[in-house]
């Protein structure tokens, strides 16, 4: 039986992870709800937003300033995706979409590793992120800290834009019947380029922001890819407060089994989602007979 | 020379290989209501669908206000002042009854205010915070036709508004229905409820098999059983 500041550790790491992994199934969920389309190039940007940290990083140490540039950078990628490739696979069967996707990212993924090669990058912790914090009898890394806040604030901004902004009222329609959308006056094919920029935009914010404390490499977003792929599952698919629960929900799993067995923190998060789709086929919070 | 808001003319719809519509023509002039009747399966709702834009006719030629739309995205023709209220109503049940009367003003260039909406329904008033999906049969065919009002749209198409619904219900939406023609309102409306839509308006289209069958008054098609008979069932 693991020690009880390991398994608080665990669930403070389990927090972190959780919150990353709601971030990047987020964007993932609302491209799937809105677009209809499976982003398989999804984990590919989050690792583009962590070389895009890696660079701005190397050439002025500043972690805002990677972060900005960061973000502007993955809006251009997100836009330039969408209109180049995507947006021409909207009426094509589904085997099609995630084929060019899919391909997208492997073309991502091999430009990285052509670039910069293939070995692990490794991203300094911001000055104000050094050093460990002391959390009663818990020792705990201040950036994994200051990042679940962090991340918390950008999903809480990514719920206002949904919930409290014009686009976020033509997004979350979409995500329903995006033709009624159209019947209504507003152009949905801006809105599907909005809402992919955005998508794309989390993913590499998440990449930004955990390249400090992971191992960069080209192949980095493979894994993660998988678990926001189980964590919309979980939360069901197209919705965001499904993406957050269930990205928290994954978090915790993994990290909290791998304070008993490592190797079966993945093992685990797939019987959870196997469960749950036994009971609740469209996932917590997933309306019956989408997708 | 015309003077009518909406002109169909000659026009083929199709979905895939199956010929659904065979030249209809029609004409709404402003401030009529018309009606186009028909049994199941006529074609009603696909002129409908091929006026909004959602199916696009493979011959023949639309016009709003003398403008040819048939081609156009849905979303342009909404913008030119058409709007569909369709017959599954197609409510976003997520969104509230504020939130989809918001999204619908969105594009409006002269949308009414949510409190004009609010006086003429004030049921929706009362449910404006409530989710699509909890709303009623009533609640949501309210809400479907409030939004074409929010965008003021110049013409109305409204596939079978009083479908799947209790008489009572019927009977306020009728009302309703007669108070927006008396402001004046353009409306192509479908229905299977021949008595509820010959109560007002002002002309008639009778479809049989995606042939425009008959065309007249709403009291000469009354005063001629046989054919009531022939093409409507009644
Ligand atoms: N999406 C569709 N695909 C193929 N056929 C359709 C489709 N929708 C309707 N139809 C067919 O087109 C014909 C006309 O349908 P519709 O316009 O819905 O009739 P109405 O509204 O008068 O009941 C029917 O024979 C129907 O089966
Ligand atoms: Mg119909």
């Amino acid at each position: 039986m693991p020690s009880t500041a390991l398994l608080l550790s665990q669930a403070f790491n389990g927090l972190a992870l959780g919150t990353l992994l709601a971030l990047v199934a987020s964007g993932l969920t609302i491209i799937l709800g809105t677009l209809g389309v499976l982003n398989f190039a999804h984990g590919a940007l989050f690792m583009l937003g962590a070389y895009a940290m890696y660079v701005v990083m190397a050439h002025t140490g500043s972690w805002l300033l990677g972060l900005l540039a960061g973000g502007v950078f993955m809006l251009v990628v997100g836009v330039a995706l969408e209109r180049v490739l995507v947006r021409l696979f909207y009426q094509r069967p589904h085997e099609d979409q995630i084929l060019v996707t899919f391909g997208a990212g492997i073309v991502i993924v091999e430009a990285v590793r052509a670039y910069f090669g293939g070995n692990t990058k490794s991203v300094p912790t911001p000055s104000w992120g050094q050093g460990i914090v002391r959390l009663g009898f818990l020792f705990y890394p201040t950036y994994r800290l200051e990042l679940i806040g962090i991340v918390a604030a950008l999903l809480f901004a990514l719920y206002l834009v949904l919930y409290r902004t014009s686009i976020g009222l033509v997004v979350r329609a979409g995500i329903e019947d995006a033709r009624m959308v159209g019947v209504l006056g507003i152009n949905v094919r801006r809105a599907f380029l909005a809402v992919f920029a955005l998508g794309v935009l989390a993913a590499g914010a998440a990449g930004m922001l955990y390249a400090p404390i992971v191992s960069v490499q080209p192949d980095m977003g493979g894994s993660f890819l998988v678990e926001a792929f189980v964590v919309i599952v979980i939360g069901g698919l197209g919705s965001y407060p499904g993406a957050v629960v269930g990205g928290l929900i994954a978090g915790e799993i993994v990290s909290l089994t791998s304070a008993f067995n490592t190797a079966y923190s993945e093992v685990m998060l797939y019987a959870v989602m196997a469960l749950l789709l036994v009971l609740r086929p469209q996932g917590l919070f997933g309306s019956e007979g989408r997708v | 020379m015309s003077t009518s808001l909406l002109e169909v003319e000659a026009i083929n719809s199709f979905y895939g290989d199956s010929h659904i519509l065979f030249d209809v023509s029609l004409t709404v002039g402003r401030n009529e209501v018309v009606a186009l009747l028909g049994r199941n399966g006529a074609g009603k709702t696909t002129t409908l669908r091929s006026i909004m834009g959602l199916v696009t006719p493979r011959s023949g030629s639309i016009r709003l206000d003398g403008r040819a739309i048939s081609g156009l995205p849905p979303f342009e023709i909404a913008r030119l002042g058409l709007q569909l209220v369709p017959e599954e109503r197609a409510i976003f049940g997520q969104l509230t009854v504020e939130e989809n009367l918001r999204l619908a003003a969105l594009t409006a260039p002269q949308a009414w205010t949510l409190d004009r909406i609010y006086e003429f329904f004030p049921r929706l008033r009362e449910r404006r915070r409530s989710g699509g999906r909890q709303l009623s049969g009533g609640e949501q065919q309210m809400l479907a036709i409030a939004r074409a009002l929010i965008r003021d749209a110049q013409v109305i198409l409204l596939d079978e508004p009083f479908e799947g619904l209790a008489p009572l219900i019927v009977r306020d939406l009728v009302r309703i229905s007669r108070d927006l023609a008396a402001q004046g309102r353009t409306i192509l409306v479908v229905e299977q409820n021949v008595v509820a839509a010959l109560s007002f308006a002002d002309r008639v289209y009778v479809l049989n098999n995606g042939h425009v069958a008959w065309e007249g008054t709403p009291a000469a098609l009354r005063g001629d059983p046989a054919l009531m008979k022939a093409h409507l069932g009644v």
